[in-house]
């Protein structure tokens, strides 16, 4: 009996150690870059390294903003993942409404259309999507990052899955006490799906944030340019600005780690039944 | 007879409702659909259409048949970055399904603090790349970065025996795998600890009475219960490693985002075939072959998940 406690602790303490190590291994290079942001360029490489900078250098905080226009990207961002972000939300639930609870010519057909391209990588048609907005005169325009990104089949195909699992009972219900389909899709839809549409918009929302090529396509214009294109201008412009490098890094990170720590609950729900679903 | 006159008003009323809930049902589903169909159907159909073409956005359109296709044969640098494409994946599967799946089990155990380490290995995938890559690349630069600075201290190996990482043509293809992995491990440990929750757990009791020890146990009920699982990671990883493209441009490339020989991928060369070269014909037809090997690992995945029910 001791014996198997005592293994037991020792097993426990083996576990801690390993993910501690692990833990490690995800957090220093945050760590690295906090600690870089705050040094000069000549302290950043120093060895030993000083993981506290004796004289932080908070003045690169200050510099990054007047070096690029750091504020200008920040705001695009913001605003193409808002904007894409609602417009995936209600067009997905809108349209995965119909699916799901309405009975009409074509249902299946449709729904098959949106699945087969769930699994055709965007990179296939990239190009003549491209050539298909230019033409539009959408090169150059934030409206093409929000076309491009407003209307996946993803959304459609998650919001049904759910939608399926709210008893048909209640819909006739409400259509019995006079609700039309319209009134059943934001009276009892939208509020019992929170937790689906919190899922979408986390996935959406920090897509849209981390995306890389598709601005590197589309925006051009430095003053289209969004937070991730932008750091990379800046990274290649002043490659040996390693203290606002890392400074600029860390404000990027800032914004989509709040949204992901406020959101976790539901990211990691919406992780997991994605993968069971398929 | 009687019947029938009764019924037959009855019938147009239904019919009636019945066409306005379809035309009902076509208003919810239009606004999501037309999007969808203008920005990725239409393009999905052009891109075959182009793939036949040869034509640089400006010039008069000619058709080429299947000449894209056959010059892609020939084409050294597309077939190296195919090679490189294929060596990336089989670097990528294996060690993020290794890491995740040893996180996943470490991580299900009831100990203190699980939330805050599920939180950790997390972060990496949610960090915007950009900035992440760039801490990768100072960090393992090859005699200043901390890493060679930390294995030549304790090993006393010469800066010039060390690995040269993302700087050198050997060590590219190792440390984008190896952040790759670091990168979206966290990702795919959701989905394992998912798996891990779904396994009866009076499997383990009756191992348990069998005298099985922790080896046995992973080997004969946790494996085997995550086939599906590791079923499904696995043609994820595949299908994001065959798209991959900003992880490279970021670890490798300078300001004029272009990749040697040694770190060129699928999506790299249709993006530089497409809008460096203005080929959008032969770029559409690089993009068909990334389409056909996507297709193929879907199909598999169809069949398989048939087979596992």
């Amino acid at each position: 009996m001791v014996k198997q406690n005592r293994k037991g602790i020792a097993g426990r303490i083996f576990i801690y150690i390993l993910l501690v190590i692990l833990a490690l291994i995800m957090l220093v290079p945050f760590a690295w870059m906090l600690s870089s942001s705050l040094k000069l360029n000549k302290d950043v490489f120093t060895f030993p390294m000083k993981w506290i900078p004796q004289s932080p250098r908070w003045q690169n905080y200050i510099d990054i903003w007047k070096k690029i226009p750091l504020g200008i990207f920040i705001f695009n961002t913001s605003k193409l993942s808002a904007i894409v972000t609602f417009l995936q939300l209600i067009t997905s639930s809108f349209a995965a409404y119909a699916f799901a609870k309405l009975q009409f010519k074509g249902r299946n057909a449709l729904f098959l259309g949106y699945i087969a391209t769930i699994a055709v990588p965007w990179q296939t048609y990239m190009v003549p999507q491209f050539i298909m907005m230019s033409k539009m005169g959408l090169n150059n325009t934030h409206l093409a990052i929000i076309c491009l990104q407003a209307f996946s089949a993803f959304g459609v195909f998650l919001m049904r899955q759910f939608y399926l699992g709210v008893p048909d009972e209640l819909c006739e219900a409400a259509r019995i006490d006079g609700l039309n389909e319209y009134g059943i899709w934001a009276k009892i839809m939208l509020p019992l799906s929170k937790p689906a549409l919190s899922t979408l918009t986390i996935f959406t929302f920090v897509n849209t944030w981390n995306d890389f090529l598709g601005p590197q396509i589309y925006l051009t214009k430095i003053e289209l340019k969004t937070i991730q294109i932008g750091l990379r201008m800046f990274i290649m412009q002043y490659s040996s600005e390693y203290g606002l490098i890392m400074a600029a890094s860390v404000v990027a990170l800032i914004p989509v780690l709040i949204i992901f720590l406020s959101l976790q609950k539901y990211f990691v729900q919406g992780v997991a039944s994605v993968g069971i679903k398929g | 007879m009687s019947s029938n006159v009764l019924h037959k008003p009855s019938n147009k009323k239904l019919g009636r409702r019945k066409a306005k809930q379809t035309l009902v049902a076509y208003s919810f589903i239009a606004p999501n659909f037309i999007g969808f169909a203008v920005f990725t159907l239409v393009p999905l159909v052009f891109a075959l259409v182009l793939s036949l073409l040869e034509w640089d956005g400006a010039n008069p359109i000619s058709f080429v048949g299947i000449d894209n296709f056959l010059r892609l044969a020939k084409d050294a640098q597309f077939r190296r970055a195919l090679y490189n494409t294929v060596i990336y994946t089989v670097g990528v599967v294996p060690l993020t399904i290794v890491c995740a799946l040893a996180l996943a089990i470490l991580l299900n155990k009831n100990i203190k603090g699980r939330n805050f380490f599920r939180t950790v290995s997390f972060f990496p995938y949610v960090a915007s790349l950009v900035a992440v890559a760039a801490v990768w690349n100072f960090m393992f630069s090859p005699v200043r970065g901390p890493i060679n600075n930390f294995l030549n201290a304790f090993t006393g190996i010469p800066f010039e025996q060390l690995p040269g990482w993302g700087a050198s043509k050997d060590w590219a293809i190792i440390t984008v795998i190896l952040f790759t992995a670091w990168k979206n491990t966290g990702y795919y440990m959701v989905i394992y600890l998912a798996g891990l929750q779904g396994i009866n757990p009076e499997l383990y009791e009756a191992a348990e009475i069998d005298g099985a020890n922790s080896w046995n146990k992973f080997r004969s009920v946790t494996v085997p219960q995550l086939y599906p699982t590791t079923f499904f990671v696995t043609i994820m990883l595949i299908i994001n490693s065959f798209k991959v493209y900003d992880i490279f441009i970021n670890l490798f490339a300078g300001g004029d985002n272009q990749l040697s020989d040694a770190t060129r991928v699928l999506v790299y060369q249709i993006y530089n075939t497409a809008f460096r070269s203005l080929n959008f014909g032969y770029a559409s037809a690089q993009a068909i072959v990334l389409f056909v090997l996507v297709l193929i690992v879907t199909l598999i995945q169809f069949r398989g998940e048939k087979r596992l029910g």
